[in-house]
């Protein structure tokens, strides 16, 4: 969309050219290019037999609040959604410096080729992983604000859910500097870029949305009602649909809330495959709720039935036992 | 440091001025007053000529400011990103300026080590999240322009959506070139929202000339207007950011 080709030619670099940090002196042998975005390019490097990923930058200033934010990130304990920061160091190729910086390489699959590739079903698992990703950022002061599936990945075997672009990352009552239009609460006209946990929440909704409808879609007139029309239309999300226009009308106060409603959504669906989609939810979930308590009861019949049996099992194996000794004895 | 206050002129346009002074002096007037100018070049399904395209990047280097060329869909993101882009230019230029006095007149952010530059950068973002603004937008409502006005007045919008999400103030207000009787007409006075345009933008007529260079002028006056008001009603003494890049 924009045309930026100089920054591509001028941190353009060859697969097998090492580079030397100026300050730190460590080498970075570059293997190939990741990713391309607005403020540089990402390779997947080497050093010392690891592999980093190291982003490369001509633009100094935007790459270092890019970093700012990364270190913070790498310091918010439990959270394991952003790569950690490794180091930062200037680059020197023909007397013109460029910054960079080197991180964690999160090697899988991106989260859209993943659910394209393996079915919506997955979506709701990853989305209660994020979903505790964020509680814990929330909780630590940053909002993510750059929510996108572009920037999540599905490491494997662990079919755990990361980040790998965590530059939009703002504190929390700050404005949001980056963001996608899809994403953008704003852009739906659903409220503010102040950075909020609602914010976030939105963006999960969006990503869900997306999940379905690959393509996007663009906004046409009121933004609220176009997605509330565009979730009747697809039976995946229709089922989803109480708690999308939770997380897309701001009503959920954290990720925590968000989260709990999703679990209990899927633990519901999966133990009763035909839920009725478009009943009453209270109604529904009181008469499953009443059905399940019949379940347990029946179960714990079942099981007073087996220990009788068992009981009455064992009393005549021991007595068979004592008769059999008895006889030995006498005789 | 103490949070001034950035003043830009956002100039949106599809091509080449064809009256009156030339555009990139009047942008370099403006930056002489520590006005930066940034110009956005809007295409449709039409190109913009080489002449129109050098034009612009004059005019945003010796304004001071950043431009950039994009097709009508992508205008919402790039107004915000331009508008965000100078800012941190212009904060950049206080702090290196800064720089140079304590450690001496070649040091910029640049050759500190990753990690101090790091730290400059924490106080740049800080400025740029708390400064005062004030963004004078001139429109060009040349004849060419008229179908994609609509998209102009959107990304408006969009670009108060984001600034007002910061903790600073914000000042807008929108002007645009040729008028109905002068080279330039003003369609919104100082004020920090920009929801007005809806009622005010689609009475637009286009017209035929492309007066941008008087246009940048006149927008300086109405700067200046605005800060000896408020000289006469308060007379608490305002910090405006000096480019110096």
């Amino acid at each position: 969309m924009m045309m930026n080709n100089t920054l591509r030619n001028q941190c353009k670099t060859l697969p097998g050219s090492v580079i030397t940090g100026k300050w730190h002196k460590n080498n970075y042998k570059i293997i190939k290019e990741l990713g391309f975005g607005a403020n540089g390019i990402v390779y997947l490097a080497e050093n010392n037999r690891q592999y980093v990923a190291l982003k490369l930058s001509d633009n100094g200033v935007s790459i270092i609040s890019e970093m700012n934010i990364l270190k913070a990130f790498s310091k918010v304990q439990g959270s394991v959604l952003g790569p950690s920061f490794l180091e930062a160091d200037d680059y020197v190729k023909n007397g013109k410096t460029m910054p960079f910086y080197v991180m964690e390489y999160i090697k899988g699959d991106g989260y859209l080729d993943f659910i394209q590739k393996k079915g919506t079903s997955w979506m709701g698992v990853f989305m209660l992983q994020l979903l505790s990703s964020l509680s814990v950022l929330h909780k630590q002061g940053w909002i993510f604000g750059d929510l996108k599936p572009e920037n999540l990945i599905v490491t494997l075997p662990a079919y755990k859910v990361r980040c790998i672009d965590v530059g939009g990352t703002t504190l929390t009552g700050r404005s949001i500097k980056e963001f996608t239009e899809f994403f953008d609460r704003g852009y739906w006209g659903m409220g503010s870029r102040k950075a909020d946990p609602q914010y976030d929440l939105f963006a999960v909704a969006m990503i869900m949305i997306n999940s379905s409808y690959p393509k996007r879609f663009q906004k046409k007139g009121e933004g609220y009602t176009q997605l509330k029309e565009m979730i009747k239309q697809n039976k995946d999300l229709l089922t989803y649909q109480p708690i999308l226009d939770k997380a897309l009308s701001g009503k959920y106060s954290s990720a925590d809330e968000m989260r709990n409603d999703l679990i209990g959504f899927l633990s519901r669906h999966s133990s009763k495959k035909k839920a009725p989609v478009s009943g009453q939810t209270g109604n529904a979930s009181k008469t499953r709720q009443a059905r399940r308590a019949q379940n347990y009861k029946q179960k714990s019949r079942i099981k007073r039935k087996y220990g009788a049996l068992e009981t009455v099992l064992l009393v005549t194996i021991v007595s068979l036992l004592y008769i059999l000794y008895i006889y030995g004895q006498l005789l | 440091m103490k949070p001034g206050t950035l003043r830009q002129i956002l100039l949106i346009t599809d091509g080449c001025s064809n009256q009156g002074e030339d555009p990139a002096a009047m942008a370099a007037l403006a930056r002489e007053q520590g006005i930066t100018v940034n110009v956005i070049g809007v295409m449709e399904n039409d190109v913009i000529d080489e002449n129109g395209m050098k034009e612009i990047e004059s005019v945003a280097l010796s304004g001071g400011g950043v431009s950039q060329i994009v097709y009508s869909q992508a205008l919402s993101q790039t107004v915000q990103m331009v508008t965000r882009k100078a800012m941190t230019q212009t904060i950049q230029g206080v702090v290196n300026k800064e720089l140079q006095q304590i450690l001496g007149n070649s040091v910029t952010m640049e050759d500190l080590p990753p990690e101090k530059r790091g730290e400059v950068m924490e106080v740049v973002d800080e400025l740029g999240e708390t400064s005062k603004l004030e963004v004078l937008v001139l429109v060009d409502t040349s004849a060419s322009m008229k179908h994609k006005l609509p998209t102009v007045k959107d990304a408006l919008l969009d670009l108060s959506l984001s600034m007002n999400a910061r903790l600073g103030d914000n000042q807008f207000s929108v002007f645009v070139f040729p008028g109905k009787k002068n080279d330039v007409e003003k369609l919104l006075n100082w004020t920090p929202k920009l929801e007005v345009l809806t009622k005010v933008f689609p009475k637009l007529t286009t017209g035929g000339i492309t007066p941008t260079g008087p246009a940048i002028k006149e927008a300086l006056d109405y700067f200046d207007q605005k800060r000896s008001l408020r000289g006469l009603l308060s007379d608490d003494d305002e910090q405006y950011f000096e480019e110096s890049v």
